[in-house]
């Protein structure tokens, strides 16, 4: 993996580097010594002045850094005036394949992310925390549970936060899976409601936030909900971090404004001239042809008008010269292929549309996939425990209408030869979910 | 009063009861699952009923359902 962070980030916005600024060349993690010497120490609030990192949070605007998007102290407040003692569950998975920035920002600045778990535990009064992490990845877990035992012998946290190890698996890192594992069961989206803030780990009110977005509580809580938003564009506040891939020069994690103008955080990464099209949000996102989106800010009220949003912070341009629906194909197959097969419309829909795009893509038609695709599409969405045919549904929606001249071609019996644009991804193949 | 008709998805087998039940407010789509109409109007309440009595799997039932803090 490569993470730009020299000169990258900062040079790019002045005073943008935030979460990355421990971030060292080597790629070696902070220690705790240089993590404080970075941000200086941990906040110690005690009593009531903990809940006041709700204000501040709220104040500062900061939303959910993990694809959703949702206002982080709405949920804290549900948490925190639940029945029961709060659980906080760091949800460091990372499972969007074309997401690299909470393994870039948990391997470089642990510190931080189990910084916001410990002030954001405080607030809630939580008195469990958990961090999940993909099974597969030993590395990470390796670095992480350095860190903790660092922190552990400096006697740093009230709560002690457990690191674990969970099955690798696209839906595995939705918020009801991670609950329903650490519970003892699969990791598995559940049918809601409950939803965890309600009734989550051991039937408590469970906190679930992306690493990211508990990193910005850690410096929230240091700095205040005013000096978050000293960065942000056009509406949006604080700083983001992004992960762009595909047909750039400089592929990697990128710490920028929430709300930077899309083209300008593709071109930080060096964007192939020629490329036309783009994946905004990932797997779980949408295409889009560069025009139309280029000078849209990188942010969920900026890209709404297109119907996208930047999800967990992921671009990934297509190569000139490749066909975006042979792309889309592909991933909706990686979708498919990743379902939990606990619903119906979930189990038996995605691999249908993906052949259907596929066979459309390929130019070879058996009916007439288009015609499917149309009628298919709009029946799956909203039908699934959890939002996965629905993030699939509207990824590949997104294609026919991006590439609306090419699915006719194709349609008509006209295949392409385009290279193939997106890297294939299988799944990760770790059979088991528990 | 008006009811929501609930459905547990990942309970959901798809052996169609429901839609013979209440065709009014379910019909399968091609694989045999269920498209659900959930607002259930008080003239249709004793039926809805007799589709949730009947699910084999268990995955049907009626409640009056505000739900609040929508994710997303």
């Amino acid at each position: 993996m490569t993470y730009h962070h020299d000169g990258s980030p900062r040079a790019h916005g002045a005073g943008t580097g935030r979460l990355t600024s421990s971030w060292q060349a080597s790629g070696a993690p902070a220690t705790l010594r240089e993590h404080t010497a970075c941000y200086g120490p941990l906040p110690q609030a005690t009593g009531r002045a903990r809940r006041e990192l709700i204000d501040q949070v709220a104040a500062a605007g900061l939303t959910g850094r993990g694809g959703a998007g949702f206002p982080t102290a709405t949920k804290m407040r549900a948490v925190a005036s639940g029945r029961g003692r709060p659980v906080i569950v760091a949800n460091g998975m990372e499972s969007e394949p074309a997401s690299e920035k909470d393994q870039a920002l948990l391997a470089r600045s642990p510190h931080l992310v189990l910084d916001g778990i410990s002030l954001a535990a405080d607030a809630i009064g939580a008195t469990e925390a958990h961090l999940c992490l993909a099974r597969t990845r030993d590395w990470l877990i390796d670095t992480v549970a350095a860190a903790t035992a660092e922190r552990h012998r400096a006697g740093l946290d009230r709560v002690a936060v457990t690191v674990h190890a969970m099955p690798h698996h696209y839906v595995s890192s939705e918020e009801t899976a991670l609950v329903r594992w650490l519970n003892g069961g699969e990791a598995k989206p559940a049918n809601t409601p409950p939803r965890p803030f309600e009734r989550g780990v051991g039937k408590r009110p469970t906190l679930v936030d992306n690493v990211e977005t508990l990193a910005h509580v850690a410096l929230i809580g240091r700095y205040g909900g005013a000096w978050f938003r000293r960065a942000g564009r056009a509406g949006a506040t604080g700083t983001m971090l992004a992960t762009v891939t595909g047909a750039v020069c400089r592929p990697g994690v990128y710490e920028v404004e929430a709300g930077t103008r899309t083209g300008d955080v593709l071109s930080m990464a060096g964007l192939d001239g020629g490329s036309e099209a783009v994946l905004i949000g990932g797997y779980f996102g949408t295409w889009h042809n560069l025009p139309t989106v280029a000078d849209l800010p990188l942010s969920a009220g900026g890209l709404r008008q297109v119907g996208s949003s930047p999800g967990a912070g992921v671009l990934v341009a297509l190569p000139a010269g490749a066909c975006g629906l042979a792309g889309a194909a592909k991933v909706l197959r990686y979708l498919a292929s990743e379902s939990a097969q606990q619903c119906g419309p979930c189990k038996f829909g995605l691999p249908a549309i993906a052949d259907d795009l596929t066979q459309l893509a390929a130019g070879r038609p058996d009916g007439d996939p288009l015609a499917r695709l149309h009628r298919r599409l709009p029946v799956l969405v909203g039908r699934g425990a959890c939002r996965h045919p629905d993030g699939a549904v509207r990824m590949a929606a997104s294609a026919l209408a991006s590439f609306a001249a090419d699915a006719q071609s194709h349609a008509q019996g006209r295949p392409c030869a385009a290279r193939q644009p997106v890297a294939a991804q299988s799944g990760f193949a770790v059979g088991d979910w528990r | 009063m008006t009811q929501k008709m609930l459905i547990d998805r990942t309970a959901c087998t798809g052996h169609g009861l429901c839609a013979d039940l209440l065709p009014e407010l379910i019909e399968l789509d091609e694989w045999g699952y269920p498209i659900i109409i959930d607002t259930v109007p008080s003239g249709l309440t004793a039926h809805a009923r007799r589709a949730v009595t009947a699910c084999p799997a268990l995955a049907l039932r009626l409640a009056r359902a505000p739900r609040q803090y929508e994710h997303r």
